[in-house]
Formats: C-alpha cells, sequence, structure tokens
C-alpha cells in the first residue's frame, strides 16, 4: 500500500445499523429505571466527579443506547458511587445500579 | 324568537357547538363542505392519550346530530359564496343557491394537514415506505402495518415536526398533537410488532396535556421505544430498497446515520384553503404569523372573531388536541348564546 | 422509487433557458483537467446545433476559488464578474454562459446581491468605471453551460449516433449523476430541478436511453470542497468524502457517473486510483473502477464523436468500459496520441488501476 501522505478520515457518524443493543437490553432486565433516564442532566449537575473529570453519567446513560461502549469504558470508573445523583434523580433511575452494572457488563465484554 | 345560527364546517368542533346551541334552543344550520361529517375525526382510528377508539367518539357526535334533526339542519357539499350584513345578523347566500338569513355564524373550518410532499429531502410520494403520520392511522385501522413489499417492518422511525416550526416552509409554529401522536403511534407498532425497533426524532418533546407524560414514560419504559434527540436532515433509498435517514443526536453532539424499513412523518397543521378567501367574504383577521383565523383576544373573547356577529371555533383558530377543539366549540356556543341572549 | 413524483417536484424548479446567442466564460480548472469537455461545447453548439456562441480570450477567472479559499473579498469578486459581464455587454450579448459551477453559483449569488443591495450594484459600477473605464448590464439569462444542453437534450438525441444502452443486453446503462454542489444548494431555483433532486443530468441521461442511479450519499459533496483539498493536511477529509460516496453507490452497480462541476469528475476518478493505491479497495467491474465523464464528454459520445478527441485518455479510470456497453468504436493504438499523433505519454498501469498494488 502507498503512502500519501493523508488517508481516509475515520467517520464521526454514529451507525445505529451496527448498534449493539443486547447491552442496553442486559442493563433495563436487571434494573428497569434505567430505560426511564429523559436525560435532563440533573445527576450531572450535582455530580461530584464530574467536577474535575469528564464523568457524565447523563452521557454515559445515552453511550450505552448509541452502541459507544469505548467511550464508556474510558470514564465509567471515575464514578465514586456517592449516590448523589440517585438523590436527585427526577425519574427515579437506581443510577448507583446502573453504575455497578455498566461495570460488570463491560467487564463481561472484556471491554474494561 | 328562535334565532338562527349557521356553523360553517361539519367536523367535531362545527358538531360540537351545533349540538350546545341547540341544547339552549337556537335553530342551526351546518354547512359541510363534502357529503360527510366527521372531518379528520372520520379518518383517525384510535386517540390519544387513552387510545380511545375514534369511532366511538364520532359516534356519538353524529347521533346527537340526528336526535337533533329538529334543530339542527345539514347542508352538505356546500359553501358560502357571499356574505351580506342586514340590521341584525347576516345574509349567507351558499354556493347551492341556498339563501340562509342568520343571527350569528361560527366558523370551524379546521386545519389542513401539511403537504408531506413539501418537505421534498423527506421523499414522501417518491420513496413507496415513506408514509405520514395520516396514513399509518389508516393502516392501523386494518391493523396491519407493512412494507410495500409486504414485509413487517424491522425497522420503524417517526419524524417529529414535519411542517411545524419550520421556517422553510412558512410554518413557524408547534402544531402541539404530533409529538404525543407520534408517541401514541410507536407505541401501537410496537403492539402490533414486538419485535420491531422503534425510533422517534424529535426536536423537543412537548408532552403537555394530561396523560402525555404518562405515555412517553410508557413508551420508553414498557415498549423500549428509542427516542433521539435531532431533527431529520434527509432521507434516501438504498440498493435494497430500504430508507437511509441522517440526523443528529444533539444530546451527544454526533452527526447519526440508520436504516429503517418505514418512515413516518408526522405531518402538522396548517390552516385550511379557504381562510383566506372566508376572511374577506366575512371582513375578519388573518394572523400573519402563523395564517390562522385571529380571535380578539386569547382570554375572554378567544371566540370572537374581529366583526360582529362572527365567531370562531376548533382549529381554524390555531392547532388543538380534539378535547381542545371540543371544548372551544362549547365554549364557542356559550359565547354566541350570550351575544344573542344580550 | 416513484419517478413521477420526482417529476412533480421538477415541475416546480423549471428556469428559463434560451437556447441560443450566448456569451460563453470557461473554467478555469476545466481548461487544465478536461479542455476538450469546453471544446466540444462549442463545437456541438455551433456546428451540430447551429447556434451562436460567442467567446473572448479578455475573459478571467471569476476568482471564485480564492473567494471560496477566504483569500480574496467579496468585493474585488463583484468587480472582476462585473468586468465579464461588461466584455458580454460591448460583444453585444444578453445571455451568459457558464462552463464552472462555482463561477456559475458566484454569478448567481452576486447577482442576487445586487438585486437585493441597489446600493452594492452602483458602488461596483463605480469601481469598475474608475478602475477600467467599462460599463455593464447584468445579464438577461445566466445560465450553466448543462442547463444549455440540458434543454437541446431532445436535439442531442435526434442527432445520436450511440445511446446510453448496453448493446449485448439491450439494457440501459446505470447512471450515477453527480451535480456540484454550487450550481443548486445555495440557490434552488436557479438550477433545473432544484437541489434535492436535480434534473440538468438527470434528464440528459432519460433523454440519451440510460437509467438514472438514486443512492444514499448522491446529495454528498464530491470531495473537493475547495479549502479540504488545497491543503495537503485536509486533503484526508476530501479523499474520505469521495470514499463515502463509493461505499453508497457501489451497491447499485453504476455503469459510469456523470457530472457537471470542474473538480467533481477531477475527484470521483483521480481519487478512486488513491483509493485502490492506499487501501486496495476498488469499485466497478473487475475493479477497474467506474468512469467518470462531464456531460459534454457523454453528449460527444452519443453524437459520435472519437473518444480520444474528447480527451478521455486523460481520465484516471479509462472509459473503455463503457465504450464496449454501448458499442462505440475506438483504436487502443490511438488512445496516448496527441492530434500531432505524437506520443502523449501513458500511465504505468493503463487498464487497470489495480494493477499497480
Amino acid at each position: 500500500m502507498k503512502d500519501f501522505g493523508f488517508g481516509i478520515k475515520k467517520s464521526n457518524v454514529i451507525d445505529l445499523d451496527k448498534t449493539d443493543w443486547t447491552f442496553l437490553r442486559e442493563i433495563a432486565a436487571e434494573e428497569p429505571s434505567f430505560l426511564h433516564c429523559f436525560f435532563c442532566g440533573t445527576c450531572t449537575a450535582t455530580c461530584s466527579a464530574g467536577k474535575y473529570t469528564g464523568f457524565n453519567l447523563r452521557r454515559l446513560q445515552l453511550l450505552i443506547r448509541r452502541g459507544q461502549f469505548d467511550e464508556v469504558a474510558e470514564r465509567v470508573s471515575e464514578c465514586m458511587l456517592c449516590g448523589k445523583c440517585q438523590w436527585v434523580c427526577p425519574k427515579g433511575v437506581n443510577t448507583r445500579h446502573v453504575v455497578t452494572l455498566i461495570n460488570k457488563k463491560l467487564h463481561a465484554r472484556k471491554i474494561r | 324568537m328562535e334565532d338562527t345560527i349557521v356553523i360553517l364546517g361539519g367536523g367535531p368542533a362545527g358538531m360540537e357547538a351545533a349540538l350546545s346551541l341547540a341544547g339552549r334552543g337556537h335553530k342551526v344550520y351546518i354547512v359541510e363542505k363534502t357529503g360527510s361529517l366527521g372531518g379528520h375525526l372520520s379518518r383517525w382510528d384510535r386517540l390519544f392519550p387513552q387510545q380511545e377508539p375514534a369511532q366511538d367518539i364520532l359516534e356519538e357526535l353524529l347521533n346527537g346530530i340526528r336526535k337533533a334533526d329538529d334543530k339542527i339542519e345539514v347542508i352538505y357539499n356546500a359553501q358560502v359564496q357571499s356574505v351580506k350584513r342586514r340590521m341584525r345578523g347576516l345574509e349567507v347566500m351558499l354556493s347551492n343557491q341556498q339563501l340562509l338569513l342568520v343571527d350569528a355564524l361560527l366558523v370551524c373550518c379546521g386545519f389542513e394537514l401539511f403537504r408531506a410532499e413539501r418537505k421534498e429531502e423527506y421523499g414522501y410520494g417518491i420513496y413507496e415506505n415513506v408514509l405520514t403520520s395520516a396514513d399509518l392511522e389508516d393502516r392501523f385501522k386494518n391493523r396491519k402495518v407493512l412494507c410495500s413489499d409486504g414485509r413487517v417492518p424491522e425497522r420503524v422511525a417517526f419524524v417529529h415536526c414535519v411542517g411545524s416550526r419550520d421556517e422553510k416552509v412558512d410554518h413557524t409554529y408547534c402544531s402541539k398533537v404530533c409529538c404525543v401522536t407520534a408517541v401514541k403511534q410507536a407505541c401501537e407498532i410496537k403492539e402490533l410488532y414486538p419485535q420491531t425497533e422503534v425510533f422517534n426524532l424529535y426536536m423537543d418533546l412537548r408532552m403537555f396535556d394530561r396523560y402525555f407524560e404518562q405515555m412517553y414514560h410508557k413508551a420508553q419504559s414498557q415498549y423500549g421505544v428509542h427516542f433521539v434527540r435531532g431533527r431529520l436532515s434527509e432521507v434516501s433509498e438504498t440498493a435494497d430498497g430500504k430508507l437511509q435517514i441522517k440526523t443528529e443526536d444533539t444530546l451527544l453532539g454526533r452527526p447519526m446515520k440508520l436504516t429503517v424499513d418505514m418512515l413516518v412523518l408526522m405531518t402538522g397543521m396548517q390552516a385550511c384553503a379557504q381562510t383566506g378567501e372566508l376572511s374577506e367574504k366575512l371582513d375578519i383577521k388573518v394572523s400573519p404569523s402563523d395564517h390562522f383565523f385571529e380571535t380578539k383576544d386569547l382570554f375572554l373573547k378567544g371566540n370572537y372573531a374581529h366583526a360582529k356577529g362572527v365567531f370562531l371555533a376548533g382549529a381554524c383558530t390555531g392547532p388543538k388536541s380534539l378535547p381542545d377543539t371540543l371544548q372551544d366549540a362549547r365554549s364557542a356556543a356559550e359565547s354566541i348564546h350570550r351575544y344573542l341572549t344580550d | 422509487m416513484n419517478w413521477e413524483a420526482k417529476k412533480l417536484i421538477w415541475k416546480d424548479y423549471q428556469k428559463e433557458i434560451p437556447d441560443d446567442r450566448y456569451f460563453y466564460v470557461r473554467s478555469c480548472i476545466r481548461q487544465n483537467f478536461w479542455p476538450a469537455s469546453e471544446h466540444h461545447f462549442l463545437k456541438i453548439m455551433r456546428e451540430d446545433l447551429g447556434k451562436d456562441v460567442y467567446e473572448t480570450e479578455h475573459h478571467t477567472t471569476c476568482g471564485g476559488i480564492g473567494y471560496h479559499c477566504d483569500i480574496v473579498k467579496v468585493e474585488t469578486v463583484m468587480a472582476i464578474v462585473a468586468r465579464q459581464f461588461a466584455l458580454m455587454t460591448e460583444a453585444g450579448y444578453k445571455n451568459y454562459a457558464v462552463s464552472c459551477i462555482t463561477s456559475f453559483g458566484l454569478y448567481t449569488e452576486i447577482i442576487h446581491t445586487w438585486q437585493t443591495f441597489p446600493e452594492i450594484l452602483e458602488r461596483t459600477r463605480r469601481q469598475l468605471k474608475e478602475a477600467t473605464g467599462r460599463e455593464f448590464e447584468i445579464p438577461e439569462h445566466v445560465a450553466h453551460a448543462s442547463d444549455i444542453i440540458y434543454k437541446l437534450r431532445h436535439e442531442i438525441a435526434a442527432k445520436a449516433k450511440y445511446r446510453l444502452v448496453n448493446q449485448k443486453t439491450g439494457k440501459p446503462l446505470k447512471v450515477v449523476e453527480h451535480i456540484g454542489c454550487h450550481y443548486a444548494k445555495m440557490f434552488p431555483h436557479k438550477g433545473v430541478g432544484g437541489a434535492e433532486y436535480p434534473y440538468v443530468l438527470a434528464g440528459m441521461v432519460e433523454a440519451w436511453g440510460g437509467e438514472v442511479v438514486d443512492y444514499p450519499e448522491r446529495r454528498h459533496c464530491c470531495g473537493f470542497g475547495f479549502r479540504q483539498y488545497f491543503v495537503k493536511a485536509n486533503r484526508g477529509y476530501s479523499l474520505s468524502n469521495t470514499h463515502k460516496k463509493f461505499e453508497s453507490m457501489e451497491a447499485f452497480k453504476p455503469d459510469m457517473i456523470i457530472t457537471n462541476c470542474p473538480g467533481c469528475p477531477y475527484f470521483l476518478d483521480r481519487w478512486q486510483y488513491v483509493i485502490a493505491e492506499s487501501e486496495g479497495k476498488t469499485y466497478g467491474e473487475n475493479g477497474q473502477g467506474i468512469p467518470v465523464f462531464t456531460y459534454e464528454e457523454v453528449a460527444g459520445l452519443v453524437m459520435g464523436y472519437d473518444p480520444w478527441d474528447l480527451g478521455l485518455q486523460v481520465h484516471q479510470i479509462g472509459p473503455e468500459s463503457v465504450l464496449d456497453k454501448m458499442g462505440i468504436p475506438y483504436d487502443p493504438q490511438a488512445k496516448y496520441k496527441g492530434l500531432d499523433g505524437k506520443d502523449i505519454g501513458k500511465p504505468e498501469f493503463p487498464q487497470n488501476i489495480m494493477g499497480c498494488c
């Protein structure tokens, strides 16, 4: 193969045709409240970890729905499981359980 | 002495207003431009938010009209040709040359659905599996929603705000009912075909009325409908006849594409075609911002047009849900009654 | 796919295109990339169709490339454009035919600006007068040269020797049409068929016997995009956009691509080679690539012009597969001979872009 000094870039497009929804479904099966999130961001606004790291629980919940597991794996360990997010969530999402489930599923898939 | 009122339009607003006025002892003519009563309601299968059959509501209205036939006369296939003002009331000449001498006139000409073809990039009429919400409702009546080749769709996407909140088509307003209809129809697809993946592409979800938010919650938690905050940019057909659609997941800030078997366009409401002509004949105002009729105010004179003896009800004064339309019709009847008995 | 519904949309986007008496302006880069295309536009117009098309050597660049690269100001570009119009006015013409898509977009944009802001028009008139002593009229009609060929497509079809039909199977050739972005995306009503379903090239393909392919990335940029390409550091974006289009059209098995822009055929043609060399991926039958043509070349082919006179030897992707399908005779020995019969040089792997890697 020849190197022209430039090449085809990695696409930034989320391709929902290639999205694996088993991850989402497994979490929802064990923690049905995971499906309640409507992405208001109150969790992220109150999050202690998010003030000093890139941790964003709203985004993580969305990334799982879009099959973007690499970014989830990169960020999920920044959560300190303090539970403030669960306290403020208007939809009653059991956020601490969701975070531990994300960790578990990532390990099972060897993504982390 | 019995007062006479003419109602222009025999949809839900016209029918409900006629019933209210007849109940107060007035004589009512309903002038309906088609050959049957019911308007858009007769095309619908089930109604949000609790999936009541549209047919039941329509039947009840029709029964009422039949029972009140001494007070309510329906004139089919007719429209207003000209209107003359008298000392008290109006002289209304119809297209069938019938002359009505009335004390008040109520406009209930409703709305039209936005013509989805106008959003060229959404491919309505061009790609067979692009439907409107009204087309889908027709299919729900037969409890069968199939692709053009007869397959059960594996993926269906709903596009909110088609022809609403869109300067490009000169409709900058929200049509109010499309969000909740999209959620209703998404749930109905899942009820019919639980294995089908359903996507709703929305800009804002406007779940403003009673039980709406509960429907949204159910769509997420019970049916697993995928909600994507982003507006559709364009649709095209793939080599195997599916539809490739593009949007942005605005909550992640990344462009997104997906392929679906069926695309449903949630067409909004627009003022009906005769609005301009009627406004001239009746000497009443049309809002320059949304092209619907203008009422005297939005509070205490919400059914008064800007001309004596002329009233307005239903979606001809802007998008309304069916419950709001029916309430508006009753409220117009009350306003007319007060006007006549003052 | 319902073509009738598309035709309803096309009805909304019809522009008036005079069929004669044009002042013609060439494109900077087309003169270099595809010199025979402009030559054959004039030849077909003047000799085959008997039209009056005038051109002058005093015409210059429109400034569009500099404008789109943010290095030439719009005021300067307006003065340049005003001078071109002065040449037209002096030659006694009112219809302006543009070879380049970006120029066409720029002319349309500038005329629209002048019509919206008469004080800017007056300023441009003053500046041109001060700088050159010239005066100008705004053209009555501005047509892209492809609009004119579109307008005359049935006249061309009537004189055609060959059709866009596979002679062996009798089936129409599958043709991808690619419209330059600046043709209608800025001013949809100035393009035949509008911006979503442009008809200008589709109409030629239909009239000459072919079948248009509508594929998902049809509206996507060819990959030129000026700044994407001119700076090497950005060139990967150019390549990626072209790659995206080919990945999308591949499943439709197109026989050929027809274009109406200077840059599009260049990038759709050349980048197929670069993608083959750098990624090992090829498109088209047997990895030969999908031949890319200008609309003048396609018009010339159906009219029976010699493929080498039309300049098809300067394409990276050889046109032979299409010539064979259409039943057009050609002399392989003459492919790399110039007009004077001398060797013009030839690529290392002329027949197969995969031969190299």
